[in-house]
């Protein structure tokens, strides 16, 4: 009953965090869209590239995010930017290539051969079947990956308020700081409702962007 | 015109190479079907796509209509090439009417000009242009779907169109009417085509030429009379199989095997008819009524037998054939109705002539008698 009356209290609080919050899972699963997107399509060119990239970006995504900020912090110090903003974003993005990449990769590769035949057959060139027939065809799978991105790295920022990033994890460490339970579920609440409706509102995307000839 | 020069390809592969194409020479004449035919694995589909550059031939050259591919901008090579393929394709996420316009709408055509165009070829393979061109292909059946494919390789009107086993994947009744849909395009369109099949019957009914491969050497170029009459080896003998001769009959018109067989007319007399019959030696002759069309036959029994006008004595003829039907359906009326001769009509049903079962045989079996003599001209060649 008292979180109820503290979310009740602090919604113009809660709204900023999430704006922040938002704003670096935003900011960070975009880059990596551009950058995972064409790498993932890259190495379909060749196999052991394929494999050593998606080794690497497999590797990444196990190092905890307390770890990956530890390394962060000197690295970055470097520039003036050891805490806050920079290295969540930069986590996020590193953490948001596997997803992306394995599914971009492997939404090319299985575009069945019999298209890409007929594509060549026809005259098509290799970035004209790119984009009018293979990515179209790799949209829905494409977007399963930055859906699965978005969700990982809602959780990933939360924790990212202890190197003073902002967002909805403040609520959380000053909950834990100063043993107030009230921010400290409000603040979870909080994480819990956005990843869901992140997800929600990307599973629309993802079937809108799905092209008609091939939604289910 | 589609000119194949010592085309070869060796595959290298892990168990060492393998001959695909070996020192391929023919030449298909501008507005023919050449039918690629062979067992699997015998390198029709490698040939087809050496023409396209879908793969790289190991020596060898192609022309097409005289130019050498290989000094052509490939993009443009195949953008001038109607491909079609077996697996059909169509790319799920365009429309029908999209899929046939890609080639014209690479090539930059104006849009009104390519969209009403599609909608021509839609209809001329009897699919409403108002029901399917803004369907999506996983809306079509099979045969749908590989009707468009088939319009799509013409939608930008290439003089050259490659096909590889283009209707394999259909259910037998709807491959022979795509077939015959095909056939009637091409009557109008006329383009230069390698087609390939490892269906005889196919072979039979689409070429105008047949090239038998095995084992990536070119076997035998013929016409597919030819292949069916003089196998040129044990190999094509048997790939074409021990009913080669029934697969003939397909190919030769009633109208060939035919011949004039004076009639009667119901007033005439029993005594003119079998006059008319021993003239011919025959024991029967047909009965025509006033339009000219066969009603009717006598027997010879009966007209030696009996005296009379023709209107009291002649049967009814169980069936009839045109002229221009095939002998297989000639002879398939003949088992069907248990007679050894049929009346033969023109397209408007008057009276031609006759054709027997004799007749079939002799004709079919003139080839043969003409190649045991011919066979030692062609050696000497
Ligand atoms: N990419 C390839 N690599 C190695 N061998 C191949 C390749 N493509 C075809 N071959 C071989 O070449 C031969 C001819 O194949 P293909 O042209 O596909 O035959 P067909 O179309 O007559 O069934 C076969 O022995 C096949 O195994
Ligand atoms: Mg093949």
């Amino acid at each position: 009953m008292e979180t109820v009356g503290f979310i009740a209290d602090n919604l113009d609080l809660i709204a900023a965090l999430t704006v922040e919050h938002v704003s670096i899972v935003g900011v960070a699963v975009g880059l990596a869209i551009l950058t995972g997107v064409p790498i993932g399509i890259a190495i379909t060119q060749n196999r052991k590239v394929a494999d050593a990239v998606l080794y690497t970006a497999g590797v990444l995504i196990t190092i905890p995010s307390i770890a990956l900020f530890g390394v962060l912090i000197p690295i970055l110090s470097t520039i003036g930017h050891g805490i806050g903003y920079l290295p969540a974003v930069i986590a996020v993005l590193l953490y948001s290539q596997l997803p992306i990449i394995r599914n971009t990769y492997t939404a090319i590769n299985n575009v069945d051969p019999a298209l890409r035949e007929a594509a060549r057959g026809m005259g098509m060139r290799p970035l004209e079947r790119l984009r009018r027939v293979e990515i179209p065809l790799a949209v829905p799978v494409i977007m399963a990956g930055v859906r699965t991105a978005v969700v990982i790295n809602i959780g990933v920022t939360a924790i990212a308020a202890y190197i003073g990033a902002g967002g909805l994890g403040t609520l959380i460490s000053r909950g834990i700081s100063q043993t107030d339970p009230r921010q400290l579920v409000a603040g979870a609440l909080a994480v819990s409702l956005l990843a869901i409706v992140a997800d929600y509102a990307l599973l629309w995307a993802q079937k809108r962007l799905t092209p008609s000839g091939v939604r289910a | 015109m589609i000119t194949l020069d010592k085309l070869t390809k060796v595959f290298e592969t892990a168990n060492g190479p393998v001959t695909a194409a070996d020192h391929v020479s023919m030449e298909v004449p501008e507005g023919e079907i050449c039918i690629l035919l062979g067992p699997s694995g015998c390198g029709k589909t490698t040939a087809l796509k050496m023409i396209n550059r879908l793969i790289p031939k190991t020596s060898g050259k192609i022309f097409i209509n005289g130019r050498d591919t290989d000094e052509q901008n490939v993009t443009e090579l195949r953008r001038g090439i109607g491909y079609v393929i077996q697996q059909i394709g169509l790319f799920p996420n365009m429309t029908i009417v999209d899929n046939i316009c890609v080639v014209p709408d690479m090539l930059g055509w104006d849009r009104a000009k390519s969209r009403k165009r599609a909608m021509e070829l839609l209809e001329m393979v009897n699919l409403d242009p108002a029901v399917f061109a803004n369907r999506f292909p996983k809306e079509l059946s099979g045969g749908q779907q590989q009707r468009v494919g088939v319009v799509r390789a013409l939608a930008a009107d290439p003089p050259v169109m490659l096909m590889d086993e283009p209707f394999g994947a259909i259910d037998p009744i709807n491959r022979e009417v795509i077939q015959d849909e095909f056939l009637k395009l091409q009557k109008e369109f006329r383009k230069t085509i390698m087609f390939v099949s490892h269906d005889i019957d196919e072979a039979v009914k689409m070429g105008d030429k047949v090239a038998i491969f095995r084992a990536g050497k070119l076997e035998q170029f013929d016409s597919p009379d030819n292949v069916l009459a003089h196998p040129a080896n044990p190999f094509i003998a048997d790939f074409v199989g021990s009913d080669r001769t029934l697969k003939r009959l397909r190919l030769v018109t009633v109208g060939q095997a035919m011949f004039d067989a004076p009639a009667v007319t119901e007033d005439d007399t029993l005594d003119r008819a079998a006059g008319v019959m021993r003239d011919l030696d025959h024991d029967f002759v047909v009965v025509t009524d006033r339009h000219g069309r066969p009603d009717g036959y006598v027997r010879q029994a009966v007209a030696e037998a009996k005296h009379g006008t023709i209107a009291e004595h002649h049967a009814r003829l169980p069936v009839t054939v045109e002229a221009g039907q095939d002998l297989r359906t000639a002879v398939s009326q003949m088992f069907t109705h248990d007679v050894t001769w049929l009346a033969v009509t023109d397209s408007q049903g008057r009276y031609q002539g006759v054709v027997t079962q004799q007749g079939i045989t002799h004709l079919l079996g003139k080839t043969y008698g003409a190649a045991a003599t011919a066979g030692t001209a062609a050696a000497a060649e």
